[in-house]
Protein backbone atom coordinates (compact mmCIF):
# COMPACT_ATOMS: atom_id res chain seq x y z
CA UNK A 1 0.00 0.00 0.00
CA UNK A 2 1.27 3.63 -0.87
CA UNK A 3 0.12 6.87 0.96
CA UNK A 4 0.90 10.07 -0.60
CA UNK A 5 0.90 13.74 1.52
CA UNK A 6 1.13 16.38 0.93
CA UNK A 7 1.98 19.80 3.72
CA UNK A 8 1.59 23.07 2.02
CA UNK A 9 1.13 26.49 3.22
CA UNK A 10 4.02 29.39 3.80
CA UNK A 11 7.77 29.23 4.54
CA UNK A 12 8.19 29.55 8.29
CA UNK A 13 5.38 27.35 9.94
CA UNK A 14 7.24 24.18 9.80
CA UNK A 15 5.88 21.83 7.23
CA UNK A 16 8.89 20.45 5.83
CA UNK A 17 9.62 19.39 9.68
CA UNK A 18 6.16 18.19 9.98
CA UNK A 19 6.88 15.90 6.76
CA UNK A 20 10.00 15.04 8.21
CA UNK A 21 8.03 13.50 11.15
CA UNK A 22 5.70 11.90 9.61
CA UNK A 23 8.77 10.27 7.09
CA UNK A 24 11.07 9.07 10.12
CA UNK A 25 8.11 7.80 11.60
CA UNK A 26 7.70 5.90 8.67
CA UNK A 27 11.19 4.51 8.22
CA UNK A 28 10.77 3.15 12.12
CA UNK A 29 7.54 1.49 10.59
CA UNK A 30 9.46 -0.17 8.54
CA UNK A 31 8.12 1.53 5.63
CA UNK A 32 9.94 2.77 2.23
CA UNK A 33 9.93 6.27 2.58
CA UNK A 34 10.60 9.80 0.19
CA UNK A 35 10.62 13.01 1.78
CA UNK A 36 10.80 16.04 -0.79
CA UNK A 37 10.55 19.91 -0.05
CA UNK A 38 10.07 22.77 -2.68
CA UNK A 39 10.24 26.04 -1.56
CA UNK A 40 11.72 29.87 -2.70
CA UNK A 41 14.23 31.29 -1.96
CA UNK A 42 13.13 32.97 1.44
CA UNK A 43 13.97 31.29 4.74
CA UNK A 44 10.27 32.69 5.75
CA UNK A 45 7.50 33.50 4.07
CA UNK A 46 6.63 32.48 -0.10
CA UNK A 47 5.10 29.56 -0.30
CA UNK A 48 7.07 26.25 0.94
CA UNK A 49 5.23 22.41 0.62
CA UNK A 50 6.82 18.91 1.21
CA UNK A 51 5.58 15.92 -0.44
CA UNK A 52 5.98 12.38 1.71
CA UNK A 53 5.30 9.24 0.31
CA UNK A 54 5.18 6.30 2.90
CA UNK A 55 4.57 2.79 0.83
CA UNK A 56 5.30 -1.07 1.04
CA UNK A 57 6.64 -1.21 -2.11
CA UNK A 58 10.56 1.01 -3.22
CA UNK A 59 8.88 4.50 -3.57
CA UNK A 60 9.06 5.31 -6.99
CA UNK A 61 8.41 9.13 -8.59
CA UNK A 62 8.77 11.28 -5.20
CA UNK A 63 6.80 14.06 -6.43
CA UNK A 64 3.20 14.05 -4.87
CA UNK A 65 0.53 15.38 -7.30
CA UNK A 66 -2.23 14.20 -6.20
CA UNK A 67 -2.10 12.96 -2.47
CA UNK A 68 -4.77 11.01 -0.42
CA UNK A 69 -3.55 13.77 2.29
CA UNK A 70 -3.65 17.32 1.71
CA UNK A 71 -2.30 19.41 4.79
CA UNK A 72 -3.82 23.14 4.51
CA UNK A 73 -1.86 26.15 6.07
CA UNK A 74 -3.08 29.30 3.80
CA UNK A 75 -5.20 30.04 1.35
CA UNK A 76 -3.05 29.73 -1.63
CA UNK A 77 -2.40 26.28 -0.60
CA UNK A 78 -5.97 25.06 -0.20
CA UNK A 79 -6.86 26.62 -3.76
CA UNK A 80 -4.60 24.91 -5.73
CA UNK A 81 -4.33 21.63 -4.05
CA UNK A 82 -7.93 21.16 -2.93
CA UNK A 83 -8.60 19.91 -6.52
CA UNK A 84 -5.74 17.28 -6.85
CA UNK A 85 -6.74 15.49 -3.48
CA UNK A 86 -7.76 11.82 -4.35
CA UNK A 87 -11.50 10.98 -4.03
CA UNK A 88 -12.19 9.40 -0.67
CA UNK A 89 -8.66 11.17 0.65
CA UNK A 90 -8.58 13.49 3.59
CA UNK A 91 -8.04 16.96 3.66
CA UNK A 92 -6.39 18.93 7.01
CA UNK A 93 -7.19 22.37 7.07
CA UNK A 94 -5.71 25.38 9.55
CA UNK A 95 -8.91 27.46 10.25
CA UNK A 96 -7.41 30.35 12.29
CA UNK A 97 -5.73 30.98 9.12
CA UNK A 98 -7.81 29.90 6.44
CA UNK A 99 -11.11 31.01 6.47
CA UNK A 100 -13.22 29.81 4.10
CA UNK A 101 -14.32 25.85 3.76
CA UNK A 102 -13.49 23.07 1.74
CA UNK A 103 -15.72 22.51 -1.96
CA UNK A 104 -15.37 18.88 -2.20
CA UNK A 105 -18.07 16.32 -0.98
CA UNK A 106 -15.90 13.14 -1.75
CA UNK A 107 -12.80 13.94 0.54
CA UNK A 108 -12.94 13.73 4.86
CA UNK A 109 -12.29 17.13 5.47
CA UNK A 110 -10.87 18.39 9.33
CA UNK A 111 -11.09 22.10 10.38
CA UNK A 112 -8.48 22.85 13.26
CA UNK A 113 -7.46 26.48 14.31
CA UNK A 114 -3.84 25.19 14.50
CA UNK A 115 -2.64 28.84 14.85
CA UNK A 116 -4.74 29.92 17.28
CA UNK A 117 -4.65 27.20 19.76
CA UNK A 118 -0.56 27.02 19.20
CA UNK A 119 -0.40 30.45 19.97
CA UNK A 120 -2.69 30.26 23.21
CA UNK A 121 -0.32 27.42 24.47
CA UNK A 122 2.16 30.51 24.04
CA UNK A 123 4.36 28.88 20.47
CA UNK A 124 2.56 29.65 17.26
CA UNK A 125 5.18 28.32 15.56
CA UNK A 126 4.22 24.97 16.73
CA UNK A 127 0.74 25.15 14.68
CA UNK A 128 2.27 22.36 12.58
CA UNK A 129 2.39 19.76 15.37
CA UNK A 130 -0.90 20.13 16.25
CA UNK A 131 -2.34 19.63 12.64
CA UNK A 132 0.45 16.63 12.78
CA UNK A 133 -1.77 15.20 16.09
CA UNK A 134 -5.18 15.48 14.34
CA UNK A 135 -3.65 13.78 11.50
CA UNK A 136 -2.38 10.71 13.02
CA UNK A 137 -5.27 10.44 14.97
CA UNK A 138 -8.07 10.79 12.13
CA UNK A 139 -6.02 8.38 9.82
CA UNK A 140 -5.55 5.86 13.17
CA UNK A 141 -2.23 5.68 12.91
CA UNK A 142 -1.28 7.66 16.30
CA UNK A 143 1.31 5.33 17.66
CA UNK A 144 2.76 6.91 20.42
CA UNK A 145 6.26 4.86 20.40
CA UNK A 146 7.16 5.76 17.08
CA UNK A 147 6.05 9.07 17.30
CA UNK A 148 8.18 9.80 19.94
CA UNK A 149 11.14 8.25 18.31
CA UNK A 150 10.79 10.16 15.22
CA UNK A 151 10.82 13.05 17.66
CA UNK A 152 13.70 12.16 18.79
CA UNK A 153 15.45 11.57 15.34
CA UNK A 154 13.86 15.18 13.97
CA UNK A 155 15.11 17.64 17.09
CA UNK A 156 18.45 18.12 17.24
CA UNK A 157 20.31 17.73 20.34
CA UNK A 158 20.46 21.37 20.55
CA UNK A 159 16.65 22.18 20.54
CA UNK A 160 16.36 19.30 23.04
CA UNK A 161 13.89 21.12 25.10
CA UNK A 162 11.73 21.53 22.61
CA UNK A 163 11.00 18.01 22.13
CA UNK A 164 8.29 18.00 24.94
CA UNK A 165 6.66 21.01 23.68
CA UNK A 166 6.13 19.25 19.85
CA UNK A 167 4.72 16.46 22.04
CA UNK A 168 2.35 18.10 23.63
CA UNK A 169 1.15 20.05 21.02
CA UNK A 170 0.77 16.90 18.78
CA UNK A 171 -1.17 15.79 22.12
CA UNK A 172 -3.55 19.08 21.34
CA UNK A 173 -3.76 18.27 18.49
CA UNK A 174 -5.08 14.39 19.25
CA UNK A 175 -7.75 15.70 21.43
CA UNK A 176 -8.82 18.26 19.55
CA UNK A 177 -12.90 18.18 18.39
CA UNK A 178 -14.62 20.33 16.43
CA UNK B 1 19.15 11.66 5.00
CA UNK B 2 19.12 14.15 2.01
CA UNK B 3 20.60 13.14 -1.67
CA UNK B 4 23.16 16.17 -0.91
CA UNK B 5 24.37 14.70 2.67
CA UNK B 6 24.83 11.15 1.21
CA UNK B 7 27.16 12.48 -1.04
CA UNK B 8 29.32 13.99 1.85
CA UNK B 9 29.25 11.66 3.98
CA UNK B 10 30.13 9.12 1.43
CA UNK B 11 32.87 11.30 0.54
CA UNK B 12 34.34 11.84 3.71
CA UNK B 13 34.02 7.32 3.95
CA UNK B 14 35.95 7.47 0.52
CA UNK B 15 38.72 9.05 2.57
CA UNK B 16 38.29 12.20 1.44
CA UNK B 17 39.57 14.78 3.20
CA UNK B 18 39.65 18.25 1.20
CA UNK B 19 36.89 20.22 0.14
CA UNK B 20 36.56 23.71 -1.62
CA UNK B 21 33.64 24.28 -2.66
CA UNK B 22 31.44 28.20 -2.70
CA UNK B 23 28.04 28.01 -1.42
CA UNK B 24 24.83 27.70 -4.16
CA UNK B 25 21.28 26.17 -4.54
CA UNK B 26 20.43 23.45 -4.75
CA UNK B 27 23.77 21.64 -3.15
CA UNK B 28 24.57 23.82 -0.36
CA UNK B 29 24.25 21.10 1.77
CA UNK B 30 27.22 19.29 1.14
CA UNK B 31 29.07 22.30 1.86
CA UNK B 32 27.13 22.36 4.78
CA UNK B 33 27.67 19.09 5.73
CA UNK B 34 31.52 19.40 5.30
CA UNK B 35 32.37 22.54 7.08
CA UNK B 36 30.43 20.45 10.28
CA UNK B 37 32.32 17.17 9.62
CA UNK B 38 35.73 17.89 8.02
CA UNK B 39 37.53 19.94 10.88
CA UNK B 40 36.83 17.09 13.06
CA UNK B 41 38.56 14.74 11.32
CA UNK B 42 41.46 16.48 10.58
CA UNK B 43 39.92 17.12 6.68
CA UNK B 44 40.33 20.59 5.19
CA UNK B 45 37.13 22.82 4.45
CA UNK B 46 37.28 25.80 2.64
CA UNK B 47 34.61 28.43 1.45
CA UNK B 48 36.31 30.13 -1.41
CA UNK B 49 36.30 32.78 -2.68
CA UNK B 50 34.65 31.86 -5.68
CA UNK B 51 33.74 28.80 -7.63
CA UNK B 52 37.23 29.31 -9.68
CA UNK B 53 39.13 29.38 -6.76
CA UNK B 54 37.81 26.41 -5.03
CA UNK B 55 38.32 24.42 -8.24
CA UNK B 56 42.16 25.15 -8.82
CA UNK B 57 42.44 24.14 -5.09
CA UNK B 58 40.48 21.23 -6.00
CA UNK B 59 43.66 20.94 -8.71
CA UNK B 60 46.14 21.35 -6.57
CA UNK B 61 45.46 19.09 -3.93
CA UNK B 62 45.07 16.66 -6.49
CA UNK B 63 48.53 16.74 -7.83
CA UNK B 64 49.56 16.23 -4.58
CA UNK B 65 47.98 12.62 -4.59
CA UNK B 66 44.73 12.90 -2.28
CA UNK B 67 41.25 12.70 -2.66
CA UNK B 68 39.88 15.65 -3.25
CA UNK B 69 36.12 16.95 -4.17
CA UNK B 70 34.30 20.17 -4.59
CA UNK B 71 30.77 20.48 -5.92
CA UNK B 72 27.99 23.33 -7.10
CA UNK B 73 25.59 23.96 -8.83
CA UNK B 74 25.11 24.48 -13.08
CA UNK B 75 26.21 28.13 -12.93
CA UNK B 76 28.79 27.45 -10.34
CA UNK B 77 29.73 24.42 -13.00
CA UNK B 78 30.30 27.26 -15.95
CA UNK B 79 32.61 28.78 -13.70
CA UNK B 80 34.08 25.63 -12.76
CA UNK B 81 34.62 24.64 -16.64
CA UNK B 82 37.84 26.32 -17.00
CA UNK B 83 39.98 24.18 -13.93
CA UNK B 84 37.92 20.68 -15.39
CA UNK B 85 40.31 21.39 -18.55
CA UNK B 86 43.12 22.15 -16.22
CA UNK B 87 42.64 19.30 -14.62
CA UNK B 88 42.03 16.69 -17.93
CA UNK B 89 45.08 18.20 -19.76
CA UNK B 90 47.22 16.89 -16.31
CA UNK B 91 45.65 14.08 -16.03
CA UNK B 92 44.47 14.68 -12.34
CA UNK B 93 41.75 12.71 -10.64
CA UNK B 94 38.78 14.87 -8.83
CA UNK B 95 35.68 14.49 -7.93
CA UNK B 96 33.00 16.94 -9.07
CA UNK B 97 29.46 17.11 -8.13
CA UNK B 98 26.86 18.89 -10.28
CA UNK B 99 23.16 19.40 -8.70
CA UNK B 100 21.62 20.97 -11.21
CA UNK B 101 19.13 23.37 -11.93
CA UNK B 102 17.16 25.34 -14.24
CA UNK B 103 18.67 27.30 -16.93
CA UNK B 104 20.25 29.23 -19.27
CA UNK B 105 21.93 32.26 -17.57
CA UNK B 106 20.99 32.10 -13.72
CA UNK B 107 17.96 30.54 -14.48
CA UNK B 108 15.92 29.24 -11.48
CA UNK B 109 16.59 27.13 -8.09
CA UNK B 110 14.59 24.29 -9.28
CA UNK B 111 15.75 20.77 -10.80
CA UNK B 112 16.68 20.43 -14.07
CA UNK B 113 19.07 18.00 -16.88
CA UNK B 114 19.86 20.57 -19.20
CA UNK B 115 23.92 20.07 -18.44
CA UNK B 116 23.66 17.01 -20.18
CA UNK B 117 25.62 17.99 -22.95
CA UNK B 118 28.31 20.01 -20.89
CA UNK B 119 29.14 17.23 -18.42
CA UNK B 120 29.26 14.49 -21.00
CA UNK B 121 31.39 16.40 -23.86
CA UNK B 122 33.56 17.95 -20.74
CA UNK B 123 32.45 21.27 -20.01
CA UNK B 124 35.88 23.35 -20.78
CA UNK B 125 37.99 23.03 -23.92
CA UNK B 126 39.76 20.85 -25.70
CA UNK B 127 39.80 16.86 -26.28
CA UNK B 128 38.35 15.16 -23.28
CA UNK B 129 35.61 13.58 -21.35
CA UNK B 130 35.27 13.06 -17.82
CA UNK B 131 33.42 9.93 -16.20
CA UNK B 132 29.74 10.57 -15.60
CA UNK B 133 27.72 9.13 -13.27
CA UNK B 134 23.84 9.88 -13.35
CA UNK B 135 21.77 8.70 -9.31
CA UNK B 136 18.50 8.44 -8.92
CA UNK B 137 17.97 7.86 -5.52
CA UNK B 138 19.83 9.03 -2.02
CA UNK B 139 21.24 5.98 -2.08
CA UNK B 140 22.77 6.30 -5.57
CA UNK B 141 24.22 9.21 -4.55
CA UNK B 142 26.32 7.38 -1.60
CA UNK B 143 27.22 4.81 -4.14
CA UNK B 144 28.57 6.39 -6.87
CA UNK B 145 30.02 9.15 -5.30
CA UNK B 146 32.11 6.07 -4.01
CA UNK B 147 33.04 5.05 -7.20
CA UNK B 148 33.84 8.45 -8.67
CA UNK B 149 36.35 8.52 -6.26
CA UNK B 150 37.72 5.04 -7.19
CA UNK B 151 37.29 5.77 -11.11
CA UNK B 152 39.00 8.81 -10.91
CA UNK B 153 41.92 7.73 -9.12
CA UNK B 154 42.33 4.52 -11.97
CA UNK B 155 42.12 6.56 -14.83
CA UNK B 156 43.13 9.50 -13.68
CA UNK B 157 40.66 11.92 -14.79
CA UNK B 158 37.82 13.81 -13.66
CA UNK B 159 34.41 11.95 -12.02
CA UNK B 160 31.37 14.05 -12.06
CA UNK B 161 28.75 13.07 -10.37
CA UNK B 162 25.61 14.54 -12.44
CA UNK B 163 22.83 15.21 -9.72
CA UNK B 164 20.12 17.16 -9.82
CA UNK B 165 18.33 19.72 -7.28
CA UNK B 166 15.31 16.79 -6.57
CA UNK B 167 17.78 13.79 -5.70
CA UNK B 168 20.02 16.25 -3.73
CA UNK B 169 17.03 17.75 -1.62
CA UNK B 170 15.11 14.87 -0.94
CA UNK B 171 15.28 12.29 2.31
CA UNK B 172 15.46 8.77 1.69
CA UNK B 173 17.06 6.29 3.98
CA UNK B 174 20.34 5.59 2.63
CA UNK B 175 22.44 2.86 3.76
CA UNK B 176 26.47 3.20 4.22
CA UNK B 177 27.15 -0.15 4.81
CA UNK B 178 30.34 0.13 2.07
CA UNK B 179 33.52 -2.10 2.02
CA UNK B 180 35.91 0.75 0.81
CA UNK B 181 38.56 -0.38 -1.58
CA UNK B 182 42.34 0.75 -0.67
CA UNK B 183 43.65 3.92 -2.48
CA UNK B 184 45.93 3.42 -5.33
CA UNK B 185 48.83 4.51 -5.43
CA UNK B 186 49.66 7.75 -6.92
CA UNK B 187 53.63 7.37 -8.31
CA UNK B 188 52.71 10.76 -10.10
CA UNK B 189 51.76 13.11 -7.10
CA UNK B 190 53.53 15.78 -6.33
CA UNK B 191 54.96 14.41 -2.63
CA UNK B 192 58.38 15.86 -2.51
CA UNK B 193 61.29 13.90 -3.79
CA UNK B 194 63.50 13.46 -0.76
CA UNK B 195 66.15 14.14 -3.02
CA UNK B 196 65.47 10.71 -3.96
CA UNK B 197 63.65 10.78 -6.94
CA UNK B 198 63.12 12.82 -10.23
CA UNK B 199 60.49 15.46 -9.92
CA UNK B 200 57.20 14.91 -10.71
CA UNK B 201 55.96 17.55 -12.90
CA UNK B 202 52.04 18.43 -12.96
CA UNK B 203 51.48 20.35 -16.46
CA UNK B 204 48.53 21.18 -19.10
CA UNK B 205 51.61 22.84 -20.82
CA UNK B 206 52.95 21.06 -24.27
CA UNK B 207 54.62 23.60 -26.56
CA UNK B 208 55.34 20.90 -28.83
CA UNK B 209 52.86 20.05 -30.78
CA UNK B 210 54.04 16.38 -31.23
CA UNK B 211 54.01 15.74 -27.56
CA UNK B 212 50.22 17.49 -27.37
CA UNK B 213 48.76 14.91 -30.03
CA UNK B 214 50.65 12.30 -28.16
CA UNK B 215 49.14 13.24 -24.96
CA UNK B 216 45.92 13.21 -26.54
CA UNK B 217 46.43 10.14 -28.44
CA UNK B 218 47.00 8.33 -25.15
CA UNK B 219 44.19 9.68 -22.87
CA UNK B 220 41.80 8.59 -25.74
CA UNK B 221 43.05 4.99 -25.35
CA UNK B 222 42.28 5.11 -21.93
CA UNK B 223 39.01 6.51 -22.92
CA UNK B 224 38.26 3.18 -24.71
CA UNK B 225 39.11 1.26 -22.22
CA UNK B 226 36.78 3.16 -19.82
CA UNK B 227 33.69 2.67 -22.46
CA UNK B 228 34.73 -1.09 -22.48
CA UNK B 229 34.47 -1.56 -18.15
CA UNK B 230 32.83 0.68 -16.57
CA UNK B 231 29.79 1.50 -18.86
CA UNK B 232 26.54 0.85 -16.26
CA UNK B 233 23.06 1.02 -16.75
CA UNK B 234 19.58 -0.50 -15.44
CA UNK B 235 17.85 -2.32 -17.99
CA UNK B 236 13.74 -2.58 -16.56
CA UNK B 237 11.25 -4.88 -18.00
CA UNK B 238 13.19 -4.19 -21.80
CA UNK B 239 13.61 -7.59 -22.87
CA UNK B 240 9.95 -7.90 -24.78
CA UNK B 241 9.54 -4.26 -24.73
CA UNK B 242 7.95 -2.74 -27.81
CA UNK B 243 8.00 0.91 -25.86
CA UNK B 244 11.58 2.00 -24.03
CA UNK B 245 11.77 4.93 -22.33
CA UNK B 246 15.53 6.13 -21.83
CA UNK B 247 15.61 8.43 -18.86
CA UNK B 248 18.15 9.00 -16.36
CA UNK B 249 17.79 10.43 -12.68
CA UNK B 250 14.40 11.51 -11.37
CA UNK B 251 13.19 11.52 -14.85
CA UNK B 252 13.94 7.58 -14.50
CA UNK B 253 11.92 7.57 -10.88
CA UNK B 254 9.01 9.58 -13.05
CA UNK B 255 9.51 7.26 -15.68
CA UNK B 256 9.56 4.18 -13.79
CA UNK B 257 5.64 4.41 -12.24
CA UNK B 258 4.90 4.95 -16.01
CA UNK B 259 5.98 1.50 -17.32
CA UNK B 260 4.82 0.22 -14.52
CA UNK B 261 1.55 1.98 -15.45
CA UNK B 262 1.92 0.89 -18.97
CA UNK B 263 1.84 -2.72 -18.08
CA UNK B 264 -0.93 -2.83 -16.36
CA UNK B 265 -2.66 -1.93 -18.73
CA UNK B 266 -1.19 -4.29 -20.92
CA UNK B 267 1.22 -2.27 -22.92
CA UNK B 268 5.02 -3.82 -23.35
CA UNK B 269 7.09 -0.50 -21.90
CA UNK B 270 10.20 -1.03 -20.52
CA UNK B 271 13.02 1.64 -19.31
CA UNK B 272 16.75 2.05 -20.06
CA UNK B 273 18.29 4.02 -17.06
CA UNK B 274 22.10 5.00 -18.02
CA UNK B 275 23.97 5.13 -14.88
CA UNK B 276 26.90 5.96 -16.28
CA UNK B 277 26.15 9.30 -19.19
CA UNK B 278 29.43 9.37 -20.14
CA UNK B 279 30.26 6.33 -21.09
CA UNK B 280 26.88 6.09 -22.72
CA UNK B 281 25.33 2.91 -22.76
CA UNK B 282 25.39 2.83 -26.39
CA UNK B 283 25.09 -1.50 -26.57
CA UNK B 284 22.02 -2.06 -24.48
CA UNK B 285 20.56 0.67 -26.33
CA UNK B 286 21.42 -0.81 -29.83
CA UNK B 287 20.53 -4.88 -28.48
CA UNK B 288 16.80 -2.85 -27.94
CA UNK B 289 16.41 -1.07 -31.20
CA UNK B 290 16.12 -4.34 -32.82
CA UNK B 291 12.84 -4.95 -31.72
CA UNK B 292 11.66 -2.27 -29.95
CA UNK B 293 8.99 0.36 -31.94
CA UNK B 294 9.53 2.80 -30.30
CA UNK B 295 11.94 5.13 -28.01
CA UNK B 296 11.32 8.00 -25.92
CA UNK B 297 13.72 10.26 -24.56
CA UNK B 298 12.74 11.80 -21.00
CA UNK B 299 14.35 14.33 -20.10
CA UNK B 300 14.15 17.87 -18.04
CA UNK B 301 15.84 19.54 -21.23
CA UNK B 302 15.22 20.51 -24.43
CA UNK B 303 16.31 17.18 -25.62
CA UNK B 304 20.28 16.67 -25.10
CA UNK B 305 20.35 12.97 -24.15
CA UNK B 306 18.09 12.12 -26.83
CA UNK B 307 21.12 12.63 -29.25
CA UNK B 308 23.38 10.12 -27.89
CA UNK B 309 20.13 7.77 -27.63
CA UNK B 310 19.32 8.36 -32.00
CA UNK B 311 23.34 7.96 -32.46
CA UNK B 312 23.63 4.48 -30.08
CA UNK B 313 20.56 3.45 -31.95
CA UNK B 314 21.78 4.05 -35.49
CA UNK B 315 18.33 5.65 -35.96
CA UNK B 316 16.84 2.49 -36.43
CA UNK B 317 14.03 3.19 -34.22
CA UNK B 318 12.39 6.39 -33.64
CA UNK B 319 13.10 8.72 -31.06
CA UNK B 320 10.68 11.17 -29.73
CA UNK B 321 11.13 13.36 -26.46
CA UNK B 322 8.96 13.90 -23.69
CA UNK B 323 10.42 16.82 -21.71
CA UNK B 324 9.80 19.60 -19.14
CA UNK B 325 11.95 22.39 -18.49
CA UNK B 326 12.92 25.60 -16.52
CA UNK B 327 12.65 23.98 -13.37
CA UNK B 328 9.36 21.93 -13.69
CA UNK B 329 9.27 18.09 -13.86
CA UNK B 330 7.37 15.45 -16.32
CA UNK B 331 4.40 13.81 -14.83
CA UNK B 332 3.77 9.56 -14.38
CA UNK B 333 0.57 10.88 -16.38
CA UNK B 334 2.16 12.92 -19.00
CA UNK B 335 5.07 9.61 -19.44
CA UNK B 336 2.15 7.36 -19.49
CA UNK B 337 0.48 9.17 -22.46
CA UNK B 338 3.48 9.39 -24.18
CA UNK B 339 3.93 5.95 -23.83
CA UNK B 340 0.23 5.08 -25.01
CA UNK B 341 0.52 7.47 -27.78
CA UNK B 342 3.74 5.91 -29.27
CA UNK B 343 1.76 2.57 -28.61
CA UNK B 344 -1.09 3.69 -30.96
CA UNK B 345 1.02 5.45 -33.21
CA UNK B 346 3.04 1.99 -33.63
CA UNK B 347 6.68 3.48 -34.44
CA UNK B 348 8.75 1.53 -36.99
Amino acid sequence: MTKEYLFAGFGGQGLLFSGKVLAYKGLIENKNVSWLPSYGPEMRGGTANCSVILSDDPVGAPIVLTPDVLVAMNNPSLDKYENAVRSGGVILVDSSLIERKVNRDDVSVYYVPATKLASDEGAPTLANMILMGKLLTVLGDYNEETVNKALEKCISARHADMKELNRKMMEIGKNYTE
Amino acid sequence: MKGNEAIAEAAIQAGCRHYFGYPITPQTEIAAYMAKRMPKIGGTFLQAESEIAAINMVYGVSSAGKRVMTSSSSPGISLKSEGLSYLAGSDLPALVVNAQRGGPGLGGIQPSQSDYFQATRGGGHGDYHMIVLAPSSVQEMADLTIKGFELADQYRMTAMVLADGTIGQMMEPVSFDFEIKEQIAKPWATTGTKMARKHNVVNSLYLNPEQLEKTNFERYERYEVIKQNETLCEEYLCDDADIIIAAFGIAARVSKNAVNEARANGIKAGLIRPITLWPFPEKVFAKHAEHAKQIISVELSMGQMIEDVRLATSCKVPVTLCCRVGGMIPTPDQVYNAIVEANEKGGK
